[in-house]
């Protein structure tokens, strides 16, 4: 592992988990690449064999920079590009709030994958809750803008997910919950702030 | 730099069955080849342009090369790390075998008798040029629009000699509008009375008035609504209308310009040829029009570029080749740049553009 590799993954902490389940020499699809360097640790490290998909013109940029495949595209209009079970994982890290078709892109992502791994910000944290309660909307390290500039518009708690995954059709594999960096086991949907989930079509 | 000239003796047949005993091809080659020869990339060019890709001749130095922007020392493509060959397609007007060369079987100029060629013969011949330069495998073939279905092509014929495909600006086969305007653009050529059927050369003179034209169409299509807009809107030359059929806006004179300039060097049995390999291009057609299956056998590399405002060669039409390429599992990158000039894009700068091809290169191991 590379010093940016180490630094990544501890910016990152949900990549830490994405990259532990995906399974050696996978054929992976991130959906929000970046800068591409998940795909790059994932290719570099496990082997993967993966597309990034990026609309930004500097994450684009940055991606070809890594020498990883990027395909830029609006995930708004879908995953047209890809056949049916293209992918062995599709990723969606921390972009799921900031879509407006939320529930299209579920299930493009288990239409072109074989699982979908998914991490979003944890609406229901203790500290978002408390700051609702004094009238305020929530502002945190996961979640750092103010309401007014924030590219997120589909903000949801662990048990808001767990039932679009559950209207869906999808059977949620594995879920680690994690605030700074460390997992939760105690009351998830209170203590953590960011949760990983790994699902598959049911 | 200088032009050159390789001659080949054997001979190439050619896909509408004719086969050339012999052909010279006209190139220039820019940087040094590394002794592994693993540095080599061709630059293939599109419509009009030649095998003169980047700097200027010690004897003309205002005849700067058609890509001098994305090929150089320190450029986007940069000569200092690879050997870059522009070549000089057969049928060309630029000192390559073509119309204008003597037919071996009447020592007169071919004229309309040279074949029809097609972009499958022109990646032919240009895999004897690289045998000739000692080049077994290309690191790269790059190309923009017609230039771009070249480095496609090359994936395709020859999937073991070329390591990296540049594709910026292209579509997989013509759309019909596509094809209409090549025809509107020769049917200005060969209904000139000056044509003679392709053997005008004969008779000392030159259909300049359908080359003018055909040239003049080609610009409208090359720019987006919004570039044309932006660069000429409706200014009028003089200030006012004049009422009758001279140039009244910015627009006609450019237009006339640029097809006057155009028809005082460039070959209008050429142009014909090319528009034809441009309209028959289709690798899918093989492959009961399945461009997925006719991409199984490319081994390369890709980096596919568009342009949001090209409406000659859409984004949608980049976007078919990257999923043919996706289906087949093979290592894609795809940008769409957000540029307003339309299929010319291609030629500017950008910087995003730029700097992704400069990575790309950068990326490639020698």
């Amino acid at each position: 592992m590379t010093d940016a590799d180490r630094a990544l993954l501890a910016s990152r902490p949900d990549l830490a988990t994405i990259a532990q389940w995906v399974a050696p020499n996978a054929r992976v699809l991130d959906l929000g690449c970046g800068d591409g360097m998940l795909l790059r640790y994932l290719w570099k490290e496990r082997g993967s064999h993966g597309y990034g998909v990026e609309i930004d013109d500097a994450k684009v940029g940055a991606s070809v920079r890594n020498d990883v495949n990027v395909l830029q595209m609006d995930l708004e209009s879908g995953l047209s590009a890809f056949g049916d079970g293209s992918f062995d994982y599709v990723i969606l890290s921390q972009t799921l709030q900031a879509m407006r078709h939320t529930e299209d892109i579920m299930r493009e992502m288990v239409r072109v994958g074989r699982e979908a791994i998914v991490s979003f910000p944890n609406f229901g944290h203790w500290a978002s809750r408390l700051q609702v309660v004094k009238g305020r909307m929530p502002v945190s390290e996961s979640l750092p803008h103010a309401w007014y500039n924030t590219p997120n518009l589909h903000l949801c708690t662990i048990a808001d997910f767990e039932d679009l995954a559950r209207k869906i059709g999808l059977n949620i594999e594995e879920r680690v919950v994690l605030h700074e960096g460390r997992p939760v086991t105690l009351l998830p949907n209170l203590f953590g702030s960011l949760a990983v989930y790994r699902c598959a079509a049911g | 730099m200088t032009p050159q000239k390789a001659g080949f003796t054997q001979p190439l047949a050619l896909t509408c069955g004719v086969t050339l005993p012999g052909f010279e091809l006209a190139y220039e080659t820019y940087g040094k080849l590394n002794a592994a020869r693993s540095n080599a990339v061709l630059v293939p060019h599109a419509l009009n342009a030649s095998h003169h890709v980047a700097g200027v001749y010690a004897d003309a130095p205002d005849n700067v090369g058609w890509w001098d922007n994305m090929v150089g020392p320190g450029k986007p493509l940069d000569t200092n790390r690879f050997f870059v060959v522009g070549v000089n397609n057969l049928g060309g007007c630029h000192g390559s075998t073509g119309p204008m060369s003597p037919n071996p079987a009447t020592g007169k100029p071919w004229g309309g008798d040279f074949p029809v060629v097609t972009v499958e013969d022109w990646v032919n011949a240009q895999a004897h040029l690289a045998d000739h330069l000692g080049i077994e495998t290309f690191a790269a073939v790059m190309g923009g629009s017609l230039g771009a279905m070249q480095s496609l092509q090359w994936a395709l014929s020859f999937p073991d000699r070329i390591r990296h495909a540049l594709v910026v600006a292209a579509a997989p086969k013509l759309s019909a509008q596509n094809i209409a305007f090549n025809e509107v653009a020769r049917q200005a050529i060969t209904t000139d009375p000056e044509f003679h059927g392709g053997h005008y050369y004969e008779h000392g003179v030159v259909p300049r008035t359908g080359l003018r034209l055909a040239r003049m169409l080609g610009h409208i299509t090359y720019l987006s609504d919004d570039a044309m807009m932006e660069k000429f809107g409706r200014t009028l030359r003089s200030g006012a209308l004049g009422f009758n059929f001279d140039i009244d806006f910015e627009i006609e004179s450019y237009l006339r310009y640029q097809g006057d300039k155009f028809s005082t060097y460039f070959d209008a049995n050429t142009y014909l040829r090319i528009t034809k390999a441009l309209d028959y291009f289709d690798p899918a057609a093989d492959f009961g029009g399945d461009l997925s299956a006719a991409m199984a056998r490319a081994k390369a590399a890709f980096l596919v570029i568009s342009f949001t405002s090209d409406w000659r060669f859409a984004p949608s039409r980049s976007r078919e080749i990257v999923r043919a390429l996706l289906d087949n599992r093979r290592v894609v990158s795809y940008l769409e740049i957000d540029a307003p000039h339309g299929h010319d894009a291609f030629l500017m700068e950008d910087e995003r553009y730029m700097n992704a091809v400069r990575a790309y290169f950068g990326n490639i191991e020698l």
